[in-house]
Parts: C-alpha cells; sequence; structure tokens
C-alpha cells in the first residue's frame, strides 16, 4: 500500500487556513485513487493482511485519536469496546462452536452490535471522565484487563477462553463480502467514511468544544456547557467507530476470544495510534500501515522470536525524533521545504 | 446599607440581579468568605476594591459556582442559585472574565467566541458545522469587532499577546446575551491605550447589562463603577460611592496607601 503521494496538486495549492500538516484536497483525491486502483495491482493477500488489516487497525486507533487527540483522553479500553461488538456479532450471528449463535441476519446482529459497543463505551467513558492523565489510562486499562479476564471465565455468554470460531462475513448480492477484493473495499468504504465524518465533525460546534474541553475544562464550564456531558458523548461517538472496526475485525478473523480484547491488543491500538500522530485522523491510519507492515514481514526479516523487538525499536525511533508520531515527522518535513510566513508556528 | 444606595440612575426600588445572603467559603482552616452580604441591582456598575488576599476572586469562584460556598445563598434575578453547577448559572445570563486567562490555546480566536455563543444556545452538542450565515458566529463576529480583535480572528489563542488575550476574555463574557458579568481585573498587564480601549467597551455595555469588576486600578475602578464594595480578610467592610471611598480615611489607611492622589 505504497501512499503514492500525488505529486503536482499537493504541492502547488495548500488551503490557506488548513493547521500545519493537514493534508490538502489534492492530497486526498491522490491518496483516495491510490486506494482504490490498489486491487489492480495488488494480491489478495496484500490486500487482505496488509490493506484490510490496516484500515481496522486504524479505525480501532481513529476511535482512540477522537478521544486522545481531540479531548485529551486516552483510553486503553478501544479494544474492549470493538470486543463488545464482535462477542455480539458471534452471539446473534451463527459461528461455529455450538454455544449460542442464534442465527440473526447481518442487517440486524450489526446495528444491534454497534449499539452495545456505543452504550457500552459511554459507560467507559461516564465512569472515566472523573479522572484526568494518567489515571483515565489506568482506569481504562483495567476495565480492558477485567472484560478480557471476564470473558475468559464466563462460559455462558463468552464461551470462556476458547470464544467463538467459524464467524461468517455475510455475502451480499451473490459477493462473499470475505473475499480479498470485497473485503478490501468494504474495509475501505467504512474507514473512509468514518475518517470523514471525524474531519468533518472536528470543526462542528461538538468537536470544537471537545478540543476546548482538552484545552481548559474550567473556561468551558464558564461558557455554558456541561463538560461530563461533552466528553460521554465524545465516547458514545468513538464507540460507534470502534464498533464497526469490531465487526470488521470479527469477519475478518472469522473467530473472537478473550486474547482478541486482551491487554497486548488494547496497548497494540495505543502504539499504532502514538506511532502515526494524534493530531490528525489520517495518523491513526499511517500507524496502521507501520504496524501491519512491520507485524507481517518482520518475521521474515529478523525471526519469529524478535519481532516484537522490532516493532519496540521503531515504536522508540519515531516517538524519539517525533513526540508526534509520523504526522510530526511529516509536518516538520514540509517545514523545512515550504515556509509559509502567513502561518506562525510552521516550522518554527 | 442597600438603603443608601446612590446609584444615580437606578431607582431604589429597582429590581436586583445579584442577592448575596451570608455567603461563606472556607478552604481547611482558612475563613475566606465570611458572611458575605450584598445585593446588586439590574443594570448597577459595582466595583470590589480591597488588597490581595481579600477574598475578591472567591467571592466571584462562589458566586458562578466555579468553587461553590460553603454556606449562604445567593439569588440571581431572584432564583436560588446557590446549588446550580456552574453551566446552569452561565446558561442564565451570568459571565465572568478570569484573572489569569482562561482560553483555549489549541483553538482559533473566531472559534472561541464561537463556542461561547453557542454555550449558552441549545446547539451546544451539535454534529454539524456551522455555516456561513450562522447566527452564533455572526454575533461572534460582530464581538470581535467591539473588542478590536476582528482582525486577528483566524490566528490561534496560543500566539496573541498578554492584551489581546485580555480581550478575548471580555469577548467570552459578552457572548450571548449576558444579563450580569463578573470582570476580575480585566485591566491586569494592558497598556494605557488597552486601558483607555477597556473603559470604552464597559462604558458601551447596554444599559441593563449589570457588572462587578475587580481592579486594583483605582483610576479605572472609579471610572467604570456607580457604587464601591471594600473588601477586607473575607468581609465587606465599607461600601459608598466612587467618592467617598476616595475620601474615606479607614479606605485610604488600608487599601490606597499614602501614594495614592
Amino acid at each position: 500500500m505504497s501512499a503514492a503521494s500525488p505529486r503536482p496538486a499537493a504541492g502547488r495549492s495548500l488551503p490557506a487556513a488548513a493547521p500545519p500538516g493537514d493534508p490538502s484536497v489534492g492530497a486526498h483525491l491522490g491518496l483516495a485513487a491510490a486506494l482504490l486502483l490498489l486491487p489492480a495491482v495488488a494480491s489478495g493477500f496484500i490486500l487482505v493482511q496488509i490493506g484490510a488489516q490496516s484500515l481496522i487497525l486504524g479505525l480501532l486507533a481513529l476511535s482512540l485519536m477522537v478521544l486522545a487527540g481531540y479531548g485529551g483522553m486516552i483510553s486503553l479500553a478501544q479494544i474492549t469496546v470493538a470486543g463488545i461488538a464482535g462477542y455480539t456479532v458471534a452471539i446473534l450471528g451463527e459461528n461455529s462452536v455450538a454455544v449460542h449463535g442464534f442465527g440473526w441476519p447481518w442487517w440486524l446482529t450489526v446495528p444491534v452490535a454497534i449499539t452495545f459497543a456505543a452504550l457500552g463505551a459511554a459507560l467507559i467513558g461516564w465512569i472515566s471522565v472523573r479522572t484526568q492523565g494518567i489515571y483515565t489510562i489506568m482506569i481504562t486499562l483495567a476495565i480492558a484487563t477485567a472484560m478480557s479476564l471476564f470473558a475468559q471465565q464466563n462460559y455462558t455468554l463468552f464461551n470462556g477462553f476458547e470464544g467463538f470460531a467459524g464467524i461468517p462475513a455475510p455475502t451480499l448480492f451473490g459477493q462473499r463480502l470475505r473475499a480479498p477484493m470485497a473485503f478490501y473495499y468494504l474495509c475501505l468504504g467504512v474507514a473512509a467514511l468514518c475518517y470523514v465524518a471525524v474531519l468533518y465533525g472536528a470543526r462542528s460546534t461538538f468537536g470544537l468544544g471537545l478540543q476546548a474541553t482538552r484545552d481548559n475544562q474550567r473556561r468551558m464550564r464558564a461558557l455554558g456547557f456541561d463538560t461530563t456531558a461533552h466528553k460521554v458523548f465524545a465516547w458514545f461517538l468513538a464507540g460507534i467507530i470502534a464498533g464497526l472496526a469490531g465487526v470488521l475485525l470479527v469477519w475478518f478473523q472469522g473467530r473472537i476470544s478473550p486474547g482478541t480484547i486482551g491487554v497486548a491488543a488494547a496497548i497494540n491500538i495505543l502504539v499504532i495510534a502514538v506511532v502515526g500522530g494524534l493530531r490528525h485522523p489520517i495518523g491513526p491510519f499511517l500507524g496502521a500501515v507501520v504496524v501491519v507492515l512491520i507485524q507481517t514481514f518482520a518475521t521474515d526479516v529478523v525471526g519469529a522470536a524478535r519481532h516484537n523487538t522490532l516493532i519496540g525499536i521503531t515504536f522508540l525511533v519515531i516517538v524519539y525524533f517525533s513526540p508526534d508520531g509520523l504526522l510530526g515527522l511529516w509536518s516538520r518535513f514540509q517545514g523545512q521545504f515550504r515556509q509559509n510566513p502567513l502561518r506562525p508556528g510552521d516550522g518554527a | 446599607m442597600t438603603d443608601a444606595h446612590p446609584a444615580s440612575r437606578l431607582s431604589a426600588e429597582g429590581a436586583t440581579a445579584l442577592d448575596l445572603r451570608g455567603v461563606t467559603k472556607r478552604f481547611g482552616a482558612l475563613q475566606a468568605l465570611v458572611g458575605v452580604d450584598m445585593r446588586v441591582r439590574v443594570g448597577e456598575r459595582r466595583a470590589v476594591l480591597g488588597s490581595n488576599g481579600a477574598g475578591k476572586t472567591t467571592l466571584f469562584n462562589a458566586i458562578t459556582g466555579d468553587f461553590p460556598c460553603t454556606s449562604g445563598r445567593i439569588r440571581f434575578f431572584g432564583d436560588d442559585i446557590t446549588l446550580l453547577p456552574a453551566e446552569e448559572r452561565i446558561r442564565r445570563g451570568l459571565r465572568r472574565t478570569y484573572q489569569i486567562s482562561q482560553l483555549f490555546d489549541g483553538l482559533s480566536v473566531r472559534d472561541s467566541v464561537f463556542l461561547a455563543c453557542r454555550g449558552v444556545s441549545r446547539r451546544r452538542l451539535s454534529l454539524l458545522r456551522p455555516r456561513t450565515d450562522d447566527s452564533g458566529m455572526e454575533q461572534a463576529l460582530r464581538i470581535l469587532q467591539v473588542v478590536g480583535l476582528d482582525d486577528l480572528r483566524d490566528q490561534l489563542v496560543s500566539v496573541l499577546s498578554h492584551g489581546q488575550k485580555r480581550q478575548l476574555e471580555i469577548a467570552l463574557a459578552l457572548a450571548g446575551a449576558p444579563r450580569f458579568i463578573l470582570f476580575d481585573e480585566p485591566a491586569a498587564g494592558l497598556s494605557p491605550t488597552e486601558r483607555r480601549d477597556l473603559v470604552a467597551i464597559l462604558n458601551a455595555l447596554p444599559a441593563h447589562v449589570g457588572y462587578i469588576i475587580i481592579e486594583h486600578d483605582l483610576d479605572v475602578a472609579l471610572r467604570v463603577s456607580e457604587y464601591v464594595t471594600m473588601m477586607h480578610n473575607g468581609k465587606i467592610f465599607k461600601e459608598g460611592t466612587p467618592a467617598e471611598i476616595e475620601d474615606d480615611a479607614e479606605v485610604q489607611a488600608i487599601y490606597l496607601g499614602h501614594g495614592h492622589g
């Protein structure tokens, strides 16, 4: 998935009001074209293992970016929210382990799964918005750990350690959605929709209010905003994104178990978001591509025993050179070559 | 004390905007406010003076609910607001500025004032982007003209100078039809020109909008207020017209010192 950089369009005109590091319309169109045309050149393995998986993990990291980047709330429970959606699909839909599997059609299980995920996220948010900074991380980590352990020990609902397998993706108009190209486009469509929605919503009253709450909660209250409601609503909306990712994840893997929503997975999402950068919704997807590429090919390069070491080193290097992740590197690179005197703080 | 209220353009039986009865604030062993009684009429402009630690800002925090009072009653336009959360008091028409600017560094000047306009509307959680003809956005631009930040509307708040941040503080307080405003040292650190602009803004407020201003600069305070409350050690110890306060020997001894002329 080489992000074939859109050459002439991006260089010429950046909208004057765009904040530093904001990709232009030209860059967006170029990226969209490259992603749409990827199936013409890439194998099924690349489309699903790299493409679809990056988009799904990118979506999960995007739901974290909304909370952390705009809201200043670092959540380790986004994988838990995705897990609520995933387990709901497994329980209400079909699975092969003969536990539950009510066989509901996908158009029923998916909305229910996403509703459960969003409500679950709002509940986690409501519990954690009383805390700030490191305490938010700790409380969401505790919730993620507890949920994973609960799923592992509960057999009546979650089928314990084994979880659920044989969860099929639906067939639509005779087309199996899990077929490589169809699944890639499905993930791309959902990711693009969420990305555009986040980009749009960031400038809405709610989005501006969330960023303002991050900057100064006391002042927001002194402007008439109920900051608790504002933040819980942010959790709810991020929960919809994480829920969508959870549905795609369970269709991608065909199975879900306590390990899917374990602490390692939770931290993986945080690593992706931080590697990519939390300032702009494109960051989580950049981070996901890098981490998925390393996870997929590191075994070939350094051997299976060392592949986590490679991820760790990459993480350290990126964060060392740019606390803003890849996005920060990119905007610094831009600033070196195109200093805009009308944009204070750029290239400083 | 309200009987002697001399504020000329306000009738003696004028409606009450703010009514404090026995307001007390305790921080552990410290009594920051000791049974404060205070009544401010609709449209009245009041200055609160007092040395550092007299309890002026604590009084503001109690009124707005930033840090609710320990005991006592606060009425705002007749309604008891003592137990209401801060944001609900703001929605009823109360506004404030902060002694140390409390702003949104990551937002533009215009978006900050736009949020202030939306905070008191019902569209606080709107997921729609404001259109160019949005009423809140239009009001925000009008307010920016009033406080003289029109040219800087697209700047990030973090790049503003100290004086510009103080102006933005005022702009946030003017948003969305305020009925009563608490100004906490708005002139602190301003240049003489900026001070003059500030006085002009305060004097240009609609007649029905009352305020309380905390101000160390006596020249500013006496020019923008009709009545003065002196605080000391968490208590009100003197109230009167600016002229009475200026001439009061006890006030001069405690607060003004010998340097005042």
